[in-house]
């Protein structure tokens, strides 16, 4: 789950990290009062869940609370990469030194966390990592000990930070770590972290990812996601427990298990067609999960055809074709769909649906090239 | 003629009061697997499955008195990581995880201390192992393989169920098949499956399975060319899914770039390895390798 600029840094605070004096506000009237109250020149950001903001225009400076509330203005009818900005954030506007980007996050191939840091702040990682990657400082974090001073230390040396900052730069090293962890966070960064020209640390910019599987023990953060955000057809798919992701072509695709529907998109689009989705409805086929699941690839206009590719383990064929009967008979699709079952009770499971008017395959590439069949008539 | 579990493997299952848990060691019980003890906390001196399996309060009291060899956790994920340390700390040497969506933090600190001793974790997020005719552990359905030369590795769940029951359409059967779980962080890997396999005297050739996410398949390649005499045929899922996406699995994600379908089937064929285009070309790819 990704968390916006302010809701980072408003956790990044409670840990003690310095950051700039600010408010969000989700009107131009709003944002020109919270300029008011800060007073001096401010920067109006705008708060989507993209990057690339500054790029498109979504961050400006104001030198007065009039210049905010029309930047507010501006940056409130805009759209990001698609999505619209409902929300700006307004914060006192600093005087830059220097600027460090300072991040944590997962490393796989270590399965330990990294601390990773560059004088080169203000750009993406990713950028810097591709073009000067020598530019990087990272030091790897034991699980159980934690980031230890030395290590926070090493990372200064490593950027070349002067002496004079060492000491708060530690501890926003230290905080930094402690919101990662107490967050079960994916990835926490500042970039910038800035140094001003009155030789202060300051957090400018901040990005949380929280883990959902950890979300559980964050009830908290679980109320900061933001719906909006997101596309609806995979916030309804969470609430019935599927996986979904959107996908451009015209295959819609129902597959039990996250390898089998990968595969199933992948067989495809080997036999010329293009998927619709990626879904993936788990272990059980109950009626309304089916239907659920039906319903949530229906809404994509672009859909000419579904295929259902289920191999029935512990979950037996015929209970499957069950939960597509019930889900049919509710949903009522006018689009033709392609079945394929194998696996436990499959015979019977073909037989319930013999009725259904239903292209039957026996193979997945038998199914494949069915359904691209079906989407190009 | 298997690896990790066979006809001595002696099972304890940890949460065999939930209804996964004693599903699915009814299951393994009906396939043959010595299912010898469960554990749930505070249900210790009941006994599940018509009196054959005795339930334990704790993991240290069932092995004293079952001799158990083996784990299995069927509990749930914000009590898994608990589970896994109890198991390690009574001195089960191989414990396996079905349980998905474990905090990605919890599994490095579960990591981080298992290293530090002499056990073997598979999973998290895996549906177990199962060698045919020997032993099931874990929910893969015991009927779609039979018993053979072919052993298995892979990521996945039904996808693995596939492979399998196209290897038995075929007349081909696995020696044992390996689900090592799609999540970022987990215990066991490709490499220390395929070391397994090309040590095992029955294995006389490799499946593996891998998907988008992580450089596991990669340095998997690399182990193949450099130390692998058995041949091995690979597929890799993902091939169309989008960056940056989680597909379903944890670990299943193209992040900045790095991760792709395309890079770890260059990998594969760069070693040698015969990589199938869809799941379906394994049985033909395997009787074309000597």
């Amino acid at each position: 789950m990704k968390l916006h600029e302010y809701q980072s840094k408003q956790i990044f605070a409670r840990y003690g990290i310095p950051i700039p004096k600010g408010q969000v506000a989700a009107t131009a009237t709003e944002a020109r009062q919270i300029a008011e109250e800060l007073g001096g020149r401010v920067v109006i950001k705008s708060q989507v869940l993209v990057g690339g903001r500054g790029k498109a225009g979504g961050v400006r400076v104001a030198k007065s609370p009039k210049e905010a509330e029309e930047a507010a203005t501006q940056i409130l009818g805009m759209e990001i990469r698609g999505l619209p900005v409902r929300k700006v954030l307004v914060d006192e506007a600093a005087n830059i030194d220097q600027e460090i980007y300072l991040g944590i996050t997962n490393d796989r191939t270590t399965r330990r966390p990294v601390m990773m840091a560059s004088a080169a702040g203000g750009v993406e990682i990713e950028e810097v990592a591709r073009t000067t990657p020598e530019k990087i400082i990272k030091v790897y974090i034991d699980p159980l000990l934690g980031l230890r001073d030395y290590q926070a230390r090493d990372v200064a040396l490593g950027i070349d930070l002067p002496r004079e900052h060492w000491k708060p730069f530690g501890e926003i090293c230290l905080a930094l770590w402690r919101a990662f962890v107490d967050s079960d966070a994916t990835l926490a960064e500042i970039n910038p972290l800035v140094i001003t020209k009155e030789k202060a640390l300051l957090a400018l910019d901040g990005k949380m990812l929280v883990d959902d599987n950890a979300l559980f023990r964050h009830t908290d953060l679980a109320e900061m996601r933001d719906v909006d955000e997101e596309a609806t057809a995979e916030t309804e798919a969470r609430k019935y427990g599927l996986s979904f992701i959107k996908l451009d072509g015209q295959i819609g695709c129902m597959v039990n298990g996250a390898g089998l529907a990968m595969t199933t998109m992948d067989i495809v689009k080997l036999f010329g067609g293009e998927p619709a989705n990626f879904l993936d409805i788990g272990g059980g086929a109950g009626a309304d999960k089916v239907a659920a699941a039906l319903r949530i690839i229906l809404a994509d206009k672009n859909v000419k055809v579904i295929l259902f590719n289920v191999f029935g383990g512990i979950t037996r064929c015929d209970e499957v074709a069950k939960g597509i009967l019930a889900a049919l008979k509710e949903v009522q699709p006018t689009i033709p769909m392609v079945v394929r079952l194998v696996g436990t009770n499959a015979e019977e499971g073909r037989k319930l649906l013999a009725d259904a008017k239903m292209i039957t395959a026996d193979t997945l590439a038998d199914a494949a090239r069915k359904a691209v069949a079906a989407a190009q008539a | 003629m298997s690896i990790l579990v066979d006809k001595n493997t002696r099972l304890l299952v940890q949460g065999i009061t939930g209804n996964e848990g004693l599903f699915h060691a009814q299951q393994m019980l009906a396939y043959g697997t010595k299912v010898v003890a469960g554990v749930t906390p505070g249900k210790g001196g009941e006994w599940v499955l018509n009196g054959k399996v005795p339930v334990f309060d704790s993991c240290r009291t069932a092995i004293e008195a079952t001799g158990a060899n083996t784990s299995i956790i069927f509990v749930p994920a914000r009590f898994s990581p608990d589970a896994i340390f109890e198991a390690t700390d009574a001195g089960v040497p191989f414990i396996v995880c079905i349980t998905e969506g474990i905090p990605v933090q919890d599994m490095m600190r579960v990591r981080e201390y298992l290293d530090q001793k002499e056990v073997r974790l598979l999973g998290p997020n895996c549906p177990g192992l199962l060698t045919p005719g020997q032993a099931k552990v874990g929910i893969i359905p015991g009927d779609i393989a039979i018993p053979g030369e072919v052993g298995v590795v892979s990521r996945s769940g039904t996808l693995t169920y596939e492979v399998l029951y196209a290897l038995k359409l075929s007349g081909m059967g696995a020696s044992t098949c390996v689900g090592i779980g799609g999540d970022p962080v987990n215990g066991t890997n490709f490499i220390d499956c395929l070391d397994m396999f090309e040590a095992d005297p029955h294995t006389e050739k490799v499946v593996m399975i891998g998907e988008i996410g992580g450089t596991d398949e990669e340095k998997a390649a690399q182990f193949i060319a450099a130390h692998m005499t058995k041949p091995v045929v690979a597929f890799i899922a993902g091939q169309t899914a989008p960056p940056g996406k989680r597909m379903g699995h944890a670990g299943a994600i193209i992040e900045g770039g790095a991760g792709t379908a395309v890079e770890k089937v260059k990998a594969l064929e760069a070693a040698g390895v015969k990589v199938a285009k869809h799941p379906e070309e394994i049985p033909s790819l395997l009787q074309s390798t000597a």
